[in-house]
């Protein structure tokens, strides 16, 4: 009776256990589902979704957003989870499938606007990540409004022809000769930082080939000039210092300059919410890229009466308009005021993004790490073409630096870019 | 290490220098000098086209911005910020600035009181003046236009916390924003009580007010009235009552 009574009463307690631990199991899941859901919203911001699929004032990634190309106007998908007009009857594997072939679920081809190029390097647990994240949202009625490209370009079977010269699916293979810390940089500035999109040459078929990765190349449509991040003459940044790097990258600004121009969106939506370790390892990846000698001593670069003329009238527009911020030295008071002696972005063979910062002026992004940035003046109403051009050949040759001179004409042709 | 290493011009400087100071390490180092941490500082951005505390420029279609009320003054960026308002160098500067700081922004030049600028006498004809003036100070009922003074207040100076004054602006900046707010490219927050006004304006009715407004002298008391001092004829989305 007793053996019965004990034999009950461990049925009992089993039981009893068995439901305990099934009410338990459930804040658990729970608690799992929170962390993948974390965890997603944090890759999102490393992919930069945000900048894309959410237009200004408009809902959370519920996309509209117009994306200018040299092939027409594109306009970004809703990848809320609303069942009609969003992503959510895509399942998990559809969503992979999509980042890592660039391929709708139906099959269809995505446009290459949307950096497939590099999310096909992201892992199926990341993706996966993502898409708990992306389910997580609200859903929002929103119809994707219809791309307007040109003839031949509306022709999305075009993109068949695109990817055969310039997509190589495949996720991130660590390499083993390098650190953790180096790998897990590589993976975010190929993958979903997207980085080569802008900082490798587009050429006119809208690729980008591999063996220019990171070389550098004007933003189509927005003239801005990418710099390369391979060659230390321009933005490659063998000579920094990882502190540096992680300023910049974090918090837009940094001893060595500050951030500007499309470069400004990326920290604003992206950057700046990633996690410290995550900044330095793309530092540490970013680092290791940088090749070739950083600027040498100042080179004659101008030696035409005209140039000489250039330099005379630059010093003056320098010394009156530029010296109470960058010093007359060019030495700045950094981080605030960029340095411009020995500053890669001012000396790159192309001159465009010196010659609009001096037009349209600028603040770096606001940031956690900086959130009140100060800004730089734009002189596109009180200097000439002239005068533009003479006073951003001073700063590209001044103090040992050794960029070539710049033409009126070059400085007259940038008033024209567009401001957004 | 500092950028200007890279320089043998500065190296050599540098090592004059840290000769003459007796420093034999320190040669090759950046500036040591700071930004000054002010917000005059942060804000020279906005000095070449708004003045360098918000009076106003020579330049006709650059607003004064010292002394609206901080809260329109915040609408404002946000709105250029957003491209909801749209002028592209100052969409451009705004993009990627957060709205706390935008509001930093606002109050300052909000705080700031420099003298208003001399009134312009009205380039337009008698009858012109006439019809500006009643436009401000009545309104035409039976077109559904309000006066002026029913919201801007009885001395145009604005209303805490978002309805600008309207005085110390020229008139061509005035008729190119009542043309912006008629042609819809100018818009606030529903109800877009302004949109619904400059709708009924036509385009004499514009040049009258705007010649009208930048003609009249500053008040003895330039400064927006306080939150709540009148009632609004009618719902506006800028300021919740």
């Amino acid at each position: 009776m007793t053996r019965i009574a004990i034999l009950l009463g461990t049925c009992a307690m089993t039981l009893l256990a068995a439901l305990g631990a099934h009410a338990q199991n459930k804040p658990a899941d729970k608690a799992a589902d929170r962390a993948l859901v974390e965890k997603g919203a944090y890759l999102a911001r490393a992919g930069d979704c945000i900048a894309c699929h959410t237009k200004p004032e408009g809902e959370l990634f519920a996309g509209g957003r117009p994306m200018l190309t040299p092939f027409g106007t594109l306009f970004t998908s809703n990848i809320t989870p609303d069942n009609q007009t969003g992503i959510g009857k895509w399942s998990a594997d559809q969503f992979y499938s999509m980042m890592h072939t660039g391929r709708f679920p139906d099959g269809g081809l995505l446009y290459p606007a949307m950096p497939f190029g590099s999310y096909t390097k992201v892992t199926r647990q990341d993706s996966d990540a993502i898409y708990a994240f992306l389910r997580s949202i609200p859903a929002v009625k929103q119809p994707n409004r219809p791309h307007d490209l040109r003839f031949p370009y509306n022709n999305r079977s075009l993109v068949l022809g695109w990817r055969t010269l310039y997509f190589s699916e495949g996720e991130y293979k660590p390499d083993a000769k390098q650190s953790d810390e180096w790998n897990r940089g590589a993976y975010l500035v190929e993958g979903l930082g997207h980085c080569a999109m802008c900082h490798t040459a587009i050429n006119a078929l809208g690729g980008s080939s591999d063996s220019e990765a990171f070389q550098g190349g004007l933003i189509p449509m927005q003239n801005w000039y990418a710099p390369s991040l391979t060659s230390n003459k321009e933005a490659g940044l063998g000579e920094w210092s990882l502190q540096e790097i992680t300023d910049y990258l974090k918090t837009g600004i940094s001893a060595r300059g500050a951030v500007y121009g499309p470069m400004a969106e990326v920290v604003y939506n992206s950057l700046q919410y990633m996690t410290d370790a995550d900044i330095r390892a793309m530092a540490v990846y970013l680092k290791s890229l940088g090749q070739g000698s950083p600027p040498g001593a100042a080179r004659a670069t101008v030696t035409t009466s005209e140039g000489s003329l250039l330099l005379t009238l630059g010093k003056t527009i320098y010394d009156r308009e530029c010296a109470s911020c960058h010093g007359a030295q060019g030495l700045g008071k950094p981080p605030h005021y960029p340095p411009l002696a020995g500053n890669q972005s001012i000396q790159m063979s192309s001159a465009v993004n010196p010659i609009r910062m001096v037009l349209n002026g600028g603040f770096p992004p606001g940031t956690s790490g900086n959130p009140q940035p100060y800004g730089m003046p734009p002189f596109a109403q009180s200097l000439s073409d002239d005068e533009v051009a003479a006073v951003v050949t001073y700063i590209r040759t001044a103090w040992g630096n050794r960029g070539a001179a710049v033409s009126a004409r070059e400085a007259n042709a940038l008033r024209a870019s567009p401001l957004d | 290490m500092a950028a200007l290493c890279h320089s043998r011009l500065w190296l050599f400087v540098g090592l004059f220098l840290s000769a003459l100071l007796g420093a034999g390490e320190a040669f090759c180092q950046t500036t040591t000098e700071k930004a000054p941490d002010t917000i005059e500082a942060r804000l020279l951005a906005c000095a070449p086209c708004h003045g360098a505390v918000g009076e106003g420029t020579t330049n006709a279609y650059f607003p004064r911005l010292a002394g609206k009320p901080a809260g329109y003054l915040t609408n404002q960026l946000v709105a250029f910020r957003n491209g909801r308002r749209r002028y592209p160098p100052m969409n451009y500067l705004l993009e990627y600035l957060p709205e706390e700081y935008l509001a930093v922004m606002a109050n300052y030049f909000a705080a700031q009181k420099p003298p208003l600028p001399a009134p312009v006498a009205p380039d337009v004809s008698q009858q012109m003046v006439k019809l500006g003036e009643r436009l401000i100070e009545q309104g035409d009922y039976n077109r559904g236009i309000p006066a002026c003074t029913s919201c801007h207040g009885p001395n145009l100076t604005g209303m805490e916390p978002a309805i600008p004054g309207l005085l110390g602006l020229r008139a061509s900046y005035i008729s190119g924003q009542l043309g912006a707010w008629r042609y819809g490219t100018r818009t606030a927050t529903a109800p877009d009580c302004m949109q619904i006004v400059a709708g009924h304006l036509t385009e004499d009715d514009v040049k009258a007010v705007a010649a009208v407004l930048a003609s009249r002298p500053a008040p003895a008391k330039p400064e927006p009235v306080a939150k709540g001092s009148f009632a609004l004829p009618f719902a506006c989305g800028s300021q919740p009552q």
